[in-house]
């Protein structure tokens, strides 16, 4: 999306420079995100604000782009590594600046499984829409779930496959939340390549998520829907 | 459509469908991948019976498409055979492929994928400690680039490795023929991936004993 014209980041507009980050990011630069995020930062702009209008917006056209097969892994990974460069820069003031807080998930591959792309980008998006992420990474037996979700006091199981070979371990730790009388505590979200919306209800989650951007809204609607039944 | 009686390359046998020559009583609808060690065995064992149509090994980077294609092939191919035998394994299609052939009334290879049937699906099964390895048969070693280094865009952008095997260990090449070539290409695709080196000389695995039901 960028021309090839040498462009001086820190003469551009406010609003330019939002897009000109977005363009960025679907070209996966991460310095040039970093050094935009810095620019921001120097002009007063909120984190919160830098996150959610520059990052995540340009994410969720990348998200788009990847779901209607306009961009492929490959430049999906670049464009995240990109957003994890101005994310960097910008967690640590998050916390400091009073942004929202969506909620807690736990999140991490099931045992069998070392596929952490899609878990990674779940991770990534959903700490991008306020979320706070505890990241088990790969190859997870169900007492690892359910230990991490106690401890941290979670609101949300994150689970995902990328094998058929191990996407049924999904239900095993569904099936021990059950038999432990803590099912209803958490919501629990899946994902991965093999999985559909019909296993999704046949092993008893409360959602299949498709995708990054399915998983943010996903997320967001039952928590706002927990909170309104307490 | 090339069909099975010219030469097959490698690169064909990737990208295109081989249709069969119109022989035999029973049709295998195979995998490209596997195109070379169904015909050897044919040729072995003197399997006049069976004809051979392959779909694109590429097929393998969509595998949710693979069950409608067999079905596509069946529905060309049923009035022109005896019987049909689908050489795909489950191939990453969760139950689909299975389910179709069952309710078809077609036999299918058995097994999870080609690394399985190839050791043996009960020896491949009994490895619990091999989630990290990342296998190749001999035609994706000879099809390296375009299974792993071009789809994953390593070509144009090799500081993905690690996200993509950074949590592998090793390059486990299961080789059904014994050919030295073979093996130091193998050995040249691990140390790409960075990750370390080993060579199982599988021969046809359970492939033999899966094509003599058809």
């Amino acid at each position: 999306m960028a021309d090839d014209e040498d462009i001086i980041l820190s003469e551009l507009s406010d609003d330019e420079l939002v897009l000109q980050m977005q363009d960025d990011l679907y070209d996966g630069m991460k310095e040039e995100i970093e050094e935009a995020v810095e620019i921001l930062l120097e002009r007063g702009w909120a984190p919160y604000d830098i996150l959610t209008k520059a990052l995540v917006a340009g994410m969720t056209i990348v998200g788009h782009d990847f779901r209607d097969g306009i961009l492929f892994v490959p430049e999906v990974l670049l464009a995240a590594g990109a957003m994890k460069g101005g994310m960097a820069i910008l967690k640590p003031l998050l916390a400091e600046t009073g942004a929202p807080r969506m909620g807690k998930m736990v999140i991490g591959t099931v045992k069998g499984d070392i596929h952490d792309i899609g878990k990674n980008l779940v991770g990534m998006m959903m700490e991008g829409a306020g979320f706070e992420i505890i990241d088990l990474g790969i190859n997870n037996p169900v007492e690892d779930y359910l230990d991490a979700l106690k401890r941290e006091d979670a609101d949300i199981l994150g689970m995902s496959a990328l094998l058929t070979t191990t996407m049924p371990y999904m239900k095993v730790v569904i099936d021990t939340m059950v038999q432990e009388g803590i099912r209803n505590d958490y919501i629990v979200l899946v994902g991965g390549a093999p999985l559909n919306e019909e296993f999704g209800k046949a092993i008893g989650a409360d959602a299949y998520c498709r995708d990054a951007a399915v998983a943010v809204e996903t997320a967001k609607e039952l928590v706002a829907r927990r909170h309104n039944q307490h | 459509m090339p069909t099975g009686d010219q030469p097959l390359n490698d690169q064909t046998l990737t990208d295109q469908e081989i249709a069969p020559v119109k022989s035999g009583s029973t049709l295998l609808i195979a995998c490209g991948a596997l195109a070379h060690e169904i015909l050897a065995l044919k040729k072995l064992n003197g399997w006049d019976h069976l004809a051979l149509r392959c779909l694109p090994a590429k097929l393998h980077l969509f595998p949710e498409k693979i069950t409608s294609e067999v079905a596509r092939v069946v529905n060309e191919e049923r009035e022109n055979f005896n019987s049909i035998f689908v050489v795909y394994a489950d191939c990453g299609t969760g139950g689909q492929l299975a389910a179709y052939c069952a309710e078809q009334g077609i036999e299918m290879v058995r097994g999870p994928h080609c690394y399985a049937f190839y050791e043996g699906v009960d020896a491949f099964a009994a490895h619990d400690d091999e989630i990290t390895a990342f296998y190749l048969t001999d035609f994706l070693v000879r099809q390296f680039d375009a299974f792993v280094i071009k789809p994953m865009g390593l070509d144009r952008h090799p500081q993905l490795r690690d996200a993509y095997f950074g949590n592998y260990t090793k390059l486990v090449y299961q080789a059904q023929t014994d050919d030295p070539a073979l093996t130091e290409k193998a050995r040249a695709c691990a140390e790409r991936l960075g990750l370390a080196f080993e060579r199982r000389l599988t021969g046809y695995g359970d492939l033999i004993r899966e094509l003599s039901r058809a």
